[in-house]
């Protein structure tokens, strides 16, 4: 069972609370598609870490054999190739590794190389297996690693929590493919009636289960659940607006393996979470 | 010697197009003669890589300057690699522009931007 966690914007809770659900758990899998900035792994402290690189594919010019005929920089759609002084540049970083320029070179002056882009690394704490996967600065996409992410875990039949990076580009959209349900993480404002509405449309897009889980609540009106209401998303969970939460979580502490009250809020959140899962899994297969 | 710049609309009269990637013209003015051609910048609809197709735009019609208010990285490697110079327009006046140039009065554009490639951001 694949449970993504999503929000519109970072700063959220959205680590907080995939974090916490997976500790929670009896054994399961935390998986941070947040290439660009995984921060999971600094709660969990895994340890026998195994890493394995992750590289692309780059077109490389043989200057030799190359006639200027330039089919390869018009071909090219992300204008990754230019051709400049009787040479072709190639933009690495806005290569998208389609590999057509490659095979349409008449005179086969393009072949690839390998490139690293970042790495996965893979670790146990406590309960939980952790994956995370780290893009390296400038690179333009972190889907190859999304895609070596949750490559692995197809198999898996206990309870996996993908925290996704925030927003709702392309990389989320990888992020969420496979996922059996969603659940959407906002703030109780305005601003995050935004956010939540953004990850909302994506979540509908691709017809996924969903369910909407609002932090850091305070009394009084809260935007987000109006907006719950209104469009009929169910509401898993509310996690109140507390200093010790806040405390534990900025100092990188799991706060259900520090507080047995922690421990049973997110306990709860799970076994509503997990039946709304098999529910849905229930009624559409 | 002829030069480049982003404009908003065919005509001189217009103004310097504030993004060059994404311009949906560009006037090529030759100093000498005073003639002006101007060409559709077919980089505007790109996905991605714009700078660079619109640098290559500019390179393959032999001008010696690109004159522009801001110029991203990679084009900005394109056009140096084809030793064109890249000045930074003073206001959005082409006219302008193009006198400050005769006068020896434009700079040399220093601060290229690392650009915004990160697929729609976060
Ligand atoms: S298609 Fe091949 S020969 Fe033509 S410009 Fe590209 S690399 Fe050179
Ligand atoms: S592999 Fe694809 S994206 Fe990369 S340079 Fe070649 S055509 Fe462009």
């Amino acid at each position: 069972m694949k449970i993504a966690v999503l929000s519109g914007k970072g700063g959220t809770g959205k680590t907080l609370v995939a974090v916490n659900l997976a500790a929670a758990a009896k054994e399961s899998i935390y998986i941070d598609c947040d290439v660009e900035e995984p921060n999971g792994y600094l709660f969990f402290k895994p340890r026998d870490i195994k890493s394995e690189k992750i590289t692309i594919k780059i077109p490389i010019i043989d200057e030799r054999l190359c006639k200027g005929c330039r089919k390869c920089v018009d071909f090219c759609k992300f204008n990754a190739l230019a051709y400049i002084n009787d040479k072709l540049i190639v933009f690495d970083e806005v290569c998208h590794s389609c590999g057509g320029c490659v095979l349409f070179c008449p005179e086969k002056a393009l072949t690839e190389k390998e490139k690293i882009i970042g790495e996965v690394q893979r670790g146990v704490s406590d309960n939980v297996t952790v994956i995370t996967g780290i893009l390296n600065t400038g690179e333009a996409s972190g889907i190859p690693i999304i895609k070596k992410l949750l490559s692995d875990t197809s198999a898996g039949k206990g309870l996996t929590f993908i925290d996704c990076p925030p927003g709702s580009a392309c990389i989320v959209m990888e992020s969420i493919k496979d996922a059996d349900y969603c659940i959407l993480v906002a703030e109780p404002t305005l601003f995050g009636v935004h956010n939540l509405n953004m990850v909302y449309n994506l979540v509908r897009l691709f017809d996924k289960p969903h369910g909407a889980i609002l932090n850091k609540c305070l009394d009084g009106e809260n935007p987000a659940e109006k907006f719950c209401i209104e469009k009929g998303i169910q509401i898993l969970g509310k996690i109140s607006f507390d200093n010790e939460l806040g405390t534990l979580n900025s100092n990188a502490l799991i706060s259900v393996r520090e507080n047995m009250k922690y421990r049973d809020m997110f306990s709860a959140l799970l076994q509503t979470v997990t039946k709304e899962v098999r529910h849905e899994t229930a009624i559409n297969p | 010697m002829k030069i480049a710049i982003p404009v908003d609309e065919k005509s001189i009269e217009s103004s310097v197009c504030i993004s060059f990637g994404r311009t949906p013209y560009f006037l090529i003015y030759d100093m000498e003669s005073k003639k002006s051609i101007f060409l559709d910048n077919s980089a505007a609809a790109s996905q991605g890589g714009a700078g660079i197709k619109a640098a290559q735009t500019i390179v393959d019609n032999n001008v010696g300057a690109l004159l522009t208010p801001r110029c991203g990285e990679n084009a900005a490697a394109v056009i140096k690699a084809a030793n064109v110079k890249i000045y930074k327009t003073i206001n959005d006046s082409i006219i302008d522009n193009i006198n400050a140039l005769n006068e020896g009065k434009l700079a040399l554009l220093d601060d290229i931007h690392a650009g915004f490639h990160n697929h729609g951001g976060k």
